[in-house]
């Protein structure tokens, strides 16, 4: 095990923690975008391209654009 | 629950977690070292076998094709499920639709967009649609395919949703073509299927010529369901931006309108 895949490990954890620690919604979603970012390096550090790419678009675009979708409609409704 | 004991119930699940995770990890092979026998059988055969270089793909649309099938008929009852959500509520408020309809430009309430983000939106647009095509069209050689592919795709229509307004969001991806690009995407899967069951073999069987490893033109079938699947998430995925997109306008013109 090199450097790297200790770093981007010690990344992740942090990133993971990050995302319980915002109560927020909103910001929450912007940290969970990020957070599905480091998992995608995460994946491709560890070789595991396809895999990279696969949690890229899921985990850090259209999960955070699902949770920012929801939460433009239900503010719109409260309105 | 006191707070001081929901700590101390907390500190004991971590305790017994923390000593199952290490008897877990002690139980690992060590970093690097792959002992599935899966995996090693096909690295010496996939590529001979199926003439696909990503043996990802190999095994996600062909080997196990049959399980792919599974997880992308999920995929489109999720999309339909949203679908059927949302729309039951626009029902409900179709007269506030039509009034909606002839004031759609100025009754939106959201802040105008910046020009710093249409003009980098409109610069992007282009190169996402392209790059999206290149990572479908490449599923079986690089890393990438359908569902990667597809979602990228999808993005361009927000993009365009960015960039320009909701009605131009509506003009490239209409509900219509959305709805069949999503159809026709699962049940091409299906389709493709029965490829094999035509040539009097298993069902999802390569049956289709397998072409020079390497080249474009390649690996049969795998590449006809990278295409079907891209299609279907392509679709699916706009499918619900748009809706949901409908319903926070729909909800905010009713308020303000």
């Amino acid at each position: 095990m090199e450097l790297l895949h200790g770093l981007v490990l010690v990344f992740v954890a942090v990133g993971g923690t990050a995302v319980v620690l915002t109560r927020d919604p909103l910001a929450q979603s912007m940290v969970v975008s990020f957070y599905g970012m480091l998992l995608g390096i995460l994946f491709f550090v560890f070789q595991a391209p396809d895999v990279a790419l696969s949690q890229l678009v899921v985990g850090a675009v259209a999960l955070p654009m699902m949770i920012l979708l929801a939460l433009a409609k239900a503010k719109a409704e409260k309105q | 629950m006191s707070f001081n004991s929901r700590r101390n119930l907390f500190f004991l699940g971590m305790l017994g977690f923390g000593v199952l995770y290490l008897w877990g990890l002690k139980g690992l092979p060590d970093f690097g070292r792959y002992e599935g026998v899966y995996g090693i059988t096909l690295n010496k055969v996939a590529v001979a076998q199926t003439h696909a270089t990503n043996l990802v793909a190999a095994v996600t649309f062909d080997y196990r094709g049959f399980d792919t099938l599974g997880e992308e008929f999920i995929l489109f009852a999720a999309v339909v499920g949203v679908a059927i959500l949302l729309r039951a509520q626009r029902d409900e408020a179709a007269t506030a639709d039509e009034e909606a309809e002839e004031s759609k430009d100025e009754s939106r309430s959201a802040p105008h967009t910046s020009d710093a983000v249409r003009v980098l939106g409109l610069a992007l647009i282009g190169p996402t649609v392209l790059f999206g095509l290149y990572v479908v069209a490449h599923g079986h050689l690089t890393p990438g395919g359908g569902l990667s592919g597809g979602v990228v795709l999808a993005t361009a229509a927000l993009l365009v949703y960015l960039t320009g307004e909701y009605v131009a969001l509506r003009r490239v991806s209409p509900e219509s073509l959305t709805e069949l690009a999503e159809s026709v995407g699962a049940g091409g899967y299906a389709a493709v299927g029965f490829l094999g069951l035509l040539a009097g073999q298993a069902f999802l069987t390569n049956v289709l010529p397998l072409g020079t490893t390497g080249q474009l033109n390649s690996s049969g079938t795998i590449l006809l369901i990278n295409l079907a699947v891209s299609v279907e998430v392509a679709g699916g995925f706009s499918l619900i931006l748009a809706e949901f997109l409908e319903q926070t306008l729909l909800v905010r013109e009713r308020k303000h309108g």
